[in-house]
């Protein structure tokens, strides 16, 4: 079953062609890894799918409910479709404990000390339990981000959205990030879309690799076809042959 | 000085319970209208932006003084009878939210957007990402600033001494006529006023320090 699909979808910002004939389908359980150039739009897709942000054309359908369609409730979608940020967005007023367990208890109404004990078991899972009284300033980017996937999990979403989760962290902490994203697309049924240039976690986890340039998809193949065999684009090729020299 | 409060203490202490209770009830009512309107103007619906942005030019740029007056004046001769003390509490509380407005939009704008979207983006409803996220975080950033409008607005509650409110200011003339010693009079009046106001300065300051 198909949990996002994309069909003829435009989108501009002004005079901008900022997704140009986007046709994209994503099964429920996939690991999809979205690549591209700066500026290409894959920020711009994967922020389409939550709704923050609108498309002019086309059927986007994500679990189901048509997007474009202005009856569908966001607030329902995104509790289905969790989202993590390149600059994490904890909230910055709470404590680590309290961001992952208030969207739980205002928008779920589940109940405080079973609240909590997913909380804990989250914050365990990503490393970090004993962090959970503390601010999110006084942790560092990495664990940052691994609190915003728990903060995203929390919410038992069906599909999670990765916008370039790691490229705002130090090198030493990348592979902390990576390790809790590549339990996620391991061990659960989640659908996963994620904005990214480490080619070692597309190569080990996804199923398939898109790539991006100009708002257009221009290639969209399965992992082995992708890294083994050779991209059909040049655009393409020539991308992958330089993030992989890097 | 000490002649003045000997003679004409029961009217000081008078106004100046007069002076404080329009503040404490303006400044309450100020706060509630001005956050609404700033409210309004960060909204998604275009409706009540525009009406936010009306409410503000219009009240930010008439004189107090011609506010209360339409309270005091013009509300009376056409619907019904207003006294002063009621119209000058209402005209200072109208004027005072329209910069409290603008204080707390600028508070709102100063969070971070990545709040919202990072509120929103985990399910949270508009509303409940103002409630729980924006808005605690925007309130201390505009604690300083807030301070300068309470601090404003104790001193404007004189604009009741033009309407027959029997504040400080009015008791102030009254006294100043009456015992002919105008400096002492206006220097204790002034006394009274510090009175409210130093306190006040301090407490902004001590929450700024506490939750900055």
């Amino acid at each position: 079953m198909s949990m996002i699909e994309f069909h003829d979808v435009e989108k501009y910002y002004g005079d901008f062609h900022a997704l140009h004939d986007i046709n994209l389908t994503i099964d429920s359980g996939e690991t999809v890894v979205l690549i591209g150039p700066s500026g290409s739009g894959k920020s711009t897709l994967i922020r389409t799918i939550n709704g923050l942000e609108t498309i002019q054309q086309g059927q986007l359908i994500v679990n189901g409910q048509d997007l474009a369609n202005k009856k569908t409730d966001m607030n329902r979608i995104r509790k289905n479709v969790g989202m993590v940020f390149q600059h994490f967005n904890l909230y910055a007023n709470k404590s680590i404990l309290e961001n992952i367990m208030l969207a739980p208890r205002l928008v779920l109404h589940r109940p405080e000390d079973e609240n909590k004990k997913i909380a804990m078991d989250l914050l365990d899972q990503v490393g970090l339990a004993d962090q959970a009284p503390k601010l999110p300033e006084q942790l560092s980017g990495g664990q940052q981000q691994r609190i915003a996937i728990a903060r995203s999990l929390a919410m038992r979403p069906k599909a999670l959205l990765f916008d370039e989760p790691t490229s705002a962290l130090d090198p030493e902490m990348i592979d902390d990030v990576l390790n809790v994203m590549k339990d996620i697309a391991r061990d659960s049924d989640m659908t996963m879309l994620v904005v990214t240039h480490e080619m070692g976690f597309a190569r080990e986890v996804a199923n398939r690799v898109v790539f991006m340039a100009d708002g257009q998809i221009l290639e969209d193949d399965s992992k082995e076809k992708f890294f083994d065999g050779q991209p059909s684009n040049e655009r393409a090729r020539q991308f992958l042959s330089k993030i992989i020299t890097h | 000085m000490t002649t003045i409060f000997a003679h004409y203490g029961s009217e000081l202490l008078q106004g100046f319970g007069q002076t404080l209770l329009c503040s404490v009830i303006s400044l309450f009512f100020s706060l509630i209208i001005g956050s609404m309107f700033a409210i309004f103007e960060t909204t998604p619906i275009k409706f009540l932006r525009v009406i936010a942005r009306i409410y503000i030019e219009i009240f930010r740029n008439i004189p107090l003084l011609v506010i209360t007056m339409f309270f005091y004046v013009v509300i009376p001769l056409y619907l019904f009878k207003i006294d002063g003390f009621t119209a000058g509490t209402i005209g200072l509380t109208i004027y005072t939210s329209a910069f409290i407005a603008e204080t707390v939009r600028a508070g709102i704008n100063s969070v971070d957007p990545g709040q919202m979207e990072g509120s929103r983006a985990n399910g949270l409803s508009w509303w409940q990402s103002m409630r729980y996220i924006v808005l605690p975080q925007a309130f201390r950033y505009v604690i300083p600033p807030l301070g300068n409008q309470f601090i404003n607005l104790v001193k404007n509650s004189s604009v009741l001494a033009f309407v027959a409110g029997f504040d400080l200011m009015y008791q102030g003339n009254v006294i100043a006529s009456d015992s002919l010693s105008t400096m002492s009079t206006y220097v204790c009046v002034g006394l009274l006023y510090l009175i409210i106001t130093l306190p006040l300065s301090y407490w902004m300051r001590y929450l700024e320090k506490r939750l900055a």
